[in-house]
């Protein structure tokens, strides 16, 4: 390709990171550290260019909409407006989508969700777009919309996609299944609910797209996985990937609602149609309209036991709202399934799990990624059991608790380490928290807090356990790898590792992990980590836990080779014998003595090596859902321990304590922030996050209405790590990102039945269950057994306890 | 309309705002200070934090015709010649960050708190700072940033 001058400006990034990073297993200040607390921090929606103009989406108002006509020549008169577009623009596949391209990138025919995008217009200043966006007139006739996953396998529900409603089904089938009931003394059943969740990161959706002048874009964005945005924008732009190229931005969190579009083809094409660099930033409420959510559920169970507490069978029936589009409905709907009966020995089991198309929000990946709804279930029908026979609910988890050896539901072999027992004698035996008087004490500890609600009136403590566990990695014969090129070089005399992976960095700490590794398997101070973009190799996704796993392994790998040509080196310029070499504080060093300094060996060169790492082959499930599905799995045990005013329905969490399995601690601070962060989340879903739909219309998109957990709300976390290395994994790690996520819902839940002796089935738990009052006018129709539907959910009528 | 205004200790002047802009935006779009951030633009989650005439605000709510002739201090003027504040400072270390998106508003926000009461009880800590939303956190290594500032209370905040 001929150079030419760019038309428009270019963008300079803010460039590599260094700094002299702590080692594998330290606590690290982490490097962008600085910049974030002083402002100067760059995140995606900061960016500007000059010239550039401001894009904006317009979005369905119907959730279910044939779409007749699109007017926007009055959008298109309007000054300051320079692109009015239409799904008649869109350069290549109109569609797009990680697992199934079903997704338009603007709406043709029919919109199939509340908030799907229509036309996109850029123009000089955010609020011109905005009113042109009032100016596009779309003539719409508004159809019914199905709003009940249950409805939408009806027969004579409308087909929402071509295949049908149904996104996918899976069936486990292990040992006798239900056919093992009679052997069972004691069978308890159980229906539940949880409901949609949003991941609430703080940085809205937003990126800026360039075009290069020759035909190209080069796109700054905020996202999970560069390479797969990568590929979907250039297929829907009709490009070769190679004219799309994306650095990542600075990330506001992520927690799975990045891994799917939101703005990237639309302000790729706003840009390449007015040859201007155009930014899109959504605000909150778009926020809530641009990313997909974490499934609602409706879970039906029933467990069988013998008496003395060996659990016989787990039946269960696990149905997903998928809402509009796929998104990774796919892989939730199995990962559901295959984590439905928690982390014990089941000698048989029946599991369905379905997923549903309906013109609810689109749903997809969020932290715990299907594991989160079924662990609400299980650990509830844990405690039922318990409570059934008698037992301790703590002591019949144990006596179930899966070991290395033991084979899953779905026939794979349990792979050591798989501590659940241990992780469960430890929160057993962790001390809880002194118990204080209620009555008298300082408003600021009480339930309701300076809201002045009680005195201490009503106030009862509950405690409550849960165990849950997470896949880490790609799983189903997904070829799952990453991508690092490692580079030493001498600057200033001094040596350095530039270290370039496409990975993101949410916030996480993965620069740290990276520069870590580099630092220790290279014996360099200094350590360079290059921005990630789509000029290495994909690194996949920064989701499933598996960053530090599988690019802490493609870091690792490119090191080693970068060592062993150091060595080589050695051997060959100085006749070192070849083993016994190591590198230690910037030298080649044998038995704690200098063989020679880096720089001095280097002389000038650069030592470069490129590697990917793949994960060991995983496999699909077969038909009667089995199958060596899953590549690792970490184990988290929760206890909760809460105060509820009973009359008011008002909840303090008193104390969380955790006992996790991460293999091995890489960084320590970076992973107490994890661990507590992720029970934040679950604590939300368990108290009050929830994404109100009411005939598919969102009811609450804004922080004064979706309620996250604010520094009132999150107690203290007492904390206790098992380091039991994975033979497999680099250094023996483990995923640590989800599984805080996973059981601390449950645990408060179980707390809070102690409390107060309901039964509390469904999640986020309202203050009305807990205060055990009615909240409003009976139903007008009367939900359908098993079918009340998500059309209700939202209301304050529709969330009573049933 | 023109806008003037005091934007860390400096005399800035804008032109051609739209009235109905915020004196976030303005910071953030026309006078190049985007350490200010938009979590919510609606006064949940203190991301935005500013100092108005010496009040604590959130910018996002703040008409930017409201801050005619006043004085603003954002995020970016925390930090001094001689390096990071105290409480920037205990943030790094305390792990209090991580994807950062809020740290400016709870820098802004501890700095209040701490000026105000430079001894706060835990207590007094998590009201002051029950305005800023976090997402990554869990809050605990943010209580922890504010206990280690407070510690250092010989360099009393600026
Ligand atoms: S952006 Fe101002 S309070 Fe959220
Ligand atoms: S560090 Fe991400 S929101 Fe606070």
């Amino acid at each position: 390709m001929s150079q030419t001058t760019p038309t428009t400006p270019t963008r300079v990034g803010p460039g590599p990171t260094t700094w002299t990073p702590g080692k594998v297993g330290e606590s690290d200040r982490r490097p962008d550290g600085v910049p974030k607390v002083t402002g100067e921090f760059e995140y995606s929606s900061d960016m500007r260019l000059d010239g550039m103009l401001w894009g904006a989406t317009l979005r369905s108002p119907h959730p279910h909409a044939e779409i007749r006509q699109i007017d926007t020549s009055e959008a298109e008169d309007l000054p300051g407006v320079y692109a009015v577009l239409t799904h008649e623009d869109v350069p290549g596949r109109k569609v797009y989508g990680m697992e199934i391209p079903d997704q338009p990138v603007l709406a043709w025919e029919k919109v199939r969700y509340q908030g799907e995008p229509v036309a996109i217009v850029a123009a000089d200043h955010p609020e011109t777009a905005r009113r042109a966006l009032e100016k596009v007139h779309v003539e719409y006739g508004v159809l019914d919309p199905i709003t009940d996953a249950e409805k939408a396998v009806q027969e004579d529900a409308p087909k929402l996609h071509l295949s049908g409603n149904v996104l996918r089904r899976i069936r486990i089938l292990h040992g006798e299944g239900v056919g093992a009931a009679a052997k069972a003394d004691v069978v308890v059943r159980g229906e539940y609910e949880v409901g949609m969740q949003d991941q609430a990161f703080l940085g809205p959706e937003s990126g800026l797209a360039v075009p290069d002048g020759l035909g190209g874009v080069d796109l700054y964005i905020s996202t999970q996985w560069l390479h797969i945005d990568q590929d979907q924008v250039a297929e829907s732009l009709g490009m070769d990937p190679d004219q799309v190229r994306l650095t990542l931005s600075g990330v506001g969190g992520a927690f799975g609602g990045r891994e799917d579009l939101s703005m990237q083809i639309h302000a790729c094409m706003l840009a390449l149609e007015t040859e201007r660099p155009v930014k899109m930033a959504y605000n909150r409420e778009e926020s809530f309209f641009g990313h997909v959510h974490r499934h609602p559920a409706k879970l039906r169970y029933e467990h069988g036991a013998t008496r003395d507490g060996n659990l016989v069978y787990v039946k269960a029936r696990l149905v997903f709202d998928g809402g509009a589009y796929a998104s990774s409905s796919n892989a939730v709907c199995l990962n559901a399934a295959t984590f439905a009966c928690g982390p014990y020995e089941v000698p048989n089991a029946e599991i369905e799990s379905h997923m549903l198309y309906t013109n609810n929000p689109p749903c997809g990946a969020m932290r715990g990624f299907g594991a989160v709804q079924a662990c609400f279930a299980h650990e509830a029908q844990m405690d039922k059991l318990a409570d059934e026979l008698g037992l301790d609910p703590l002591d019949l988890r144990i006596k179930n608790a899966l070991k290395p050896g033991d084979r899953f539901p779905f026939g794979q072999e349990v792979p050591p380490p798989a501590p659940v027992r241990e992780i469960l004698e430890r929160v057993k035996v962790m001390p809880l928290p002194e118990e204080q008087e209620v009555m008298g004490r300082d408003l600021r500890g009480l339930p309701g807090g300076v809201s002045n609600v009680t005195h201490g009136e009503g106030v009862k403590r509950g405690v409550g356990y849960a165990v849950g566990f997470k896949n880490i990695g790609f799983s189903a014969g997904f070829d799952d790898y990453s991508t690092a090129r490692v580079r030493l070089t001498v600057e200033d005399g001094e040596p350095l590792v530039e270290v370039h992976t496409a990975a993101a960095e949410v916030g996480q700490g993965l620069l740290m992990l990276q520069a870590q590794i580099a630092r220790t398997e290279l014996g360099v101070e200094k350590v360079s980590i290059l921005p990630a973009d789509t000029r290495v190799g994909s690194a996949g996704s920064t989701s499933a836990s598996r960053q530090s796993y599988v690019t802490g392994a493609a870091v690792k790998l490119a090191c080693e080779g970068v060592r062993e040509r150091l060595f080589e080196r050695a051997r060959e310029e100085l006749g070192e014998p070849p083993d016994g070499l190591s590198v230690e504080a910037g030298n080649v060093v044998r038995d704690g003595r200098t063989v020679v300094p880096l720089a001095e060996l280097l002389d000038g060169d650069e030592l470069e090596e490129t590697c990917e790492y793949h994960h060991r082959e995983t496999h699909p499930l077969d038909e009667n859902g089995q199958g060596d599905v899953h590549l690792q799995y970490a184990f988290a045990a929760h206890r909760a321990v809460v105060e509820v005013d009973v009359e008011l329905g008002l909840v303090r969490v008193v104390e969380i304590a955790t006992a996790q399995d991460v293999g091995k601690i890489i960084n320590p601070q970076a992973l107490e922030g994890q661990i507590e962060g992720g029970i934040a989340q679950g604590l939300g879903l368990a108290l009050m996050e929830e994404i109100q739909v009411k005939e598919g219309k969102v009811l609450n998109a804004s922080f004064t209405d979706y309620l996250i957990p604010t520094i009132l709300d999150m107690p203290t976390v007492k904390m206790e790590v098992l380091e039991l290395a994975d033979p497999e994994a680099p250094y023996g790690l483990k995923g640590v990102g989800e599984p805080p996520t996973i059981a601390s819902t449950p645990a408060i839940v179980a707390a809070l039945r102690d409390a107060t002796g309901l039964e509390l089935t469904r999640i986020p738990v309202r203050p009305e269950q807990l205060a055990g009052v009615s909240d409003g006018p009976p139903l007008p129709d009367e939900p359908t057994p098993g079918g009340a539907g998500y059309a209700e959910v939202g209301r304050l009528d529709g969330r009573r306890e049933t | 309309m023109r806008l003037n205004l005091t934007v860390n200790g400096e005399q800035r002047e804008t032109d051609g705002v739209w009235e109905g802009e915020s004196l976030l935006y303005v910071l953030r779009e026309r006078l190049g200070l985007p350490g200010s951030k938009n979590a919510c633009e609606q006064g949940e989650c203190g991301s935005c934090s500013v100092y108005l005439d010496g009040i604590l605000v959130c910018s996002c709510l703040v008409l930017a015709g409201q801050a005619e002739g006043s004085e603003v201090v954002t995020v970016e003027a925390v930090s001094g010649d001689s390096g990071l504040h105290p409480v920037q400072e205990a943030f790094v270390e305390a792990g209090a960050v991580q994807c950062g998106f809020c740290t400016p508003g709870f820098v802004v926000a501890t700095h209040d708190l701490l000026r105000r009461n430079p001894e706060p009880s835990e207590a007094e800590v998590r009201e002051a700072l029950a305005g800023n939303l976090c997402r990554c956190t869990g809050y605990e290594k943010i209580l922890d940033a504010v206990r280690r500032a407070a510690a250092r209370g010989e360099d009393a905040p600026r």
